[in-house]
């Protein structure tokens, strides 16, 4: 008869020579099975905890970002914090969506989900990102009835890992009051210098658009120093590009494009 | 036993440090000390991975078939820093921003590698954890003492309390920024490692050359 106890194979396993292969095998085998079980089981339980850091961080790029624009924080401060409304949008009419409640869209589940989002061409698709939303949400400051600050979250694919930033328009709609990446994997030293407050600090006051409406803004190198272009990174041609490309896509047609135009030309009911 | 043990621990530290004697684990030490804060941090994470990695795999040990035992102890070891690199991303996020990469770089520690392979492999498992602790132990007096270093001249301050009250702030202190870049830190390690070979000449190695004077030119 067969000998069914688990701890006597266990032991005649351990008694096999070391070099043989089963034995080889088998231990491979169980160091990988453990390991994996043990980086799995810390990776997905300590998950909620690391996104709420992740979002906590977000709110204060989004926070810093805000009283980085000059003369901001003292609107902010004068003014109450409801100041700063968010609104939803319809991407391809670029018109509000007031039947989504801002408080509870989630913007990252948007964005993937086939029956919310838009397939892009290799064309349109400038950002890398394969599907557009149909609604994203976008902050506006205003005091009275002059609007000072758009807020639009964007995001892109750098060199290796998606960028996500916040890009913040000034009244025209036509110039980068700021920007502010607030969640990037690109390489420690290299792309991450996307993240310096040197390099987004270049961003501030670019037009983007000429007079005749077509878009100019983007990273160049060796910038000639005029109101659209933006130096790049050495060593972080393809993080700088990613940045650049994300700004493009997000103001262009295909993004915040049309709900910009509404805006500008007063179409939008308040 | 136990002086054995306690010799196992206390060995590392000084006599046989795996940084200033067997010069591992530098590019780390480089890299992180340009704060205590982080310099505390990154040697509790690598102690905490030595100690467990020379435990599990010295339990391990005579069941490995050498022609893996390579890739087991790196297996080992990996699964040990992602896990440590995910608890510092949970319970302390700014601190794992500031670290960025060299939490996962302890995989290539050759510190850790170097222990598992060198004693781990051969010694007990009790044993094992304590070298584990002891080299740990003088990784982080070293990352400790030159993180000091770093942050009281290179900004004044320690643990982001004022030490040293610098001009910025109405002090006399003017800080010295060549402390926050990577080379003071090759500075000072270098100095710690004169004078500890000063102090302890047995840890100085025979030099593989030495120059010829004038007179053994003239002989020749």
């Amino acid at each position: 008869m067969a000998d069914l106890n688990p701890l006597s194979w266990w032991r005649r396993f351990l008694a096999l020579p070391n070099d043989s292969s089963a034995k080889t095998f088998l231990v491979a085998f169980l160091v990988a099975s453990v390991s994996a079980v043990a980086v799995a089981v810390t990776a997905v339980s300590l998950k909620p905890r690391q996104m709420e850091n992740v979002e906590r961080a977000r709110q204060q790029r989004m926070a810093e970002m805000l009283a980085s624009v000059p003369g901001m924080a003292d609107i902010l401060g004068e003014v109450d914090a409801d100041t700063l409304e968010t609104r939803i949008v319809d991407l391809t009419a670029g018109i509000y969506e007031d039947d989504v409640d801002p408080a509870s869209f989630v913007a990252a589940a948007a964005a993937t989900d086939p029956a919310r989002s838009v397939a892009l061409s290799k064309e349109q698709d400038i950002a890398g990102i394969g599907r557009r939303p149909d609604l994203a949400p976008v902050h506006i400051v205003r005091r009275d009835e002059e609007t000072l600050l758009v807020v639009l979250p964007a995001y892109g694919t750098g060199y290796q890992s998606t960028i996500r930033a916040y890009l913040a328009l000034e009244g025209d709609l036509n110039t980068i009051a700021a920007i502010s990446i607030y969640e990037q994997g690109e390489t420690p030293g290299l792309g991450s210098r996307i993240t310096d407050t040197e390099w987004q600090a270049q961003w501030a006051g670019k037009k983007v658009a000429d007079e005749a409406g077509e878009m100019r803004i983007g990273v160049v190198r060796d910038a000639s120093g005029n109101a659209y272009e933006v130096d790049g990174i050495t060593g972080a041609t393809r993080s700088s590009l990613g940045v650049s490309n994300l700004v493009r896509f997000w103001l262009g047609a295909d993004g915040f494009g049309p709900f910009l135009d509404n805006l500008r030309e007063g179409r939008l009911p308040r | 036993m136990r002086r054995a043990g306690l010799r196992t621990v206390l060995f590392p530290i000084l006599d046989g440090n795996p940084i200033t004697v067997q010069i591992l684990g530098i590019c780390s030490a480089l890299a992180v000390t340009t704060s205590l804060a982080t310099s505390l941090t990154m040697s509790a994470a690598l102690t905490f991975t030595a100690v467990a990695a020379s435990f599990l795999i010295s339990l391990m040990r005579n069941h490995i078939a050498s022609s893996i035992r390579l890739i087991v102890q790196v297996t080992v070891i990996a699964s040990l820093v992602i896990v440590v690199d995910q608890l510092l991303r949970a319970y302390a996020y700014g601190m794992s921003q500031r670290l960025s990469i060299f939490v996962g770089l302890i995989i290539t520690n050759c510190l850790v590698l170097g222990r598992a392979e060198g004693f781990a492999m051969r010694n007990p498992p009790l044993a094992a954890a304590l070298d584990g602790l002891g080299n740990g132990l003088g990784y982080s007096l070293i990352l400790v003492v030159v993180g000091t270093i770093r942050e009281l001249f290179g900004t004044g301050m320690l643990l982001g309390f004022s030490v040293l009250p610098t001009v910025e702030a109405g002090g006399w202190f003017q800080p010295l920024g060549l402390m926050l870049l990577a080379p003071s830190a090759f500075f000072i390690i270098g100095f710690l490692i004169w004078a500890l070979r000063t102090w302890k000449p047995e840890q100085a190695e025979e030099p593989e050359f030495r120059l010829r004077t004038g007179d053994q030119r003239r002989r020749a």
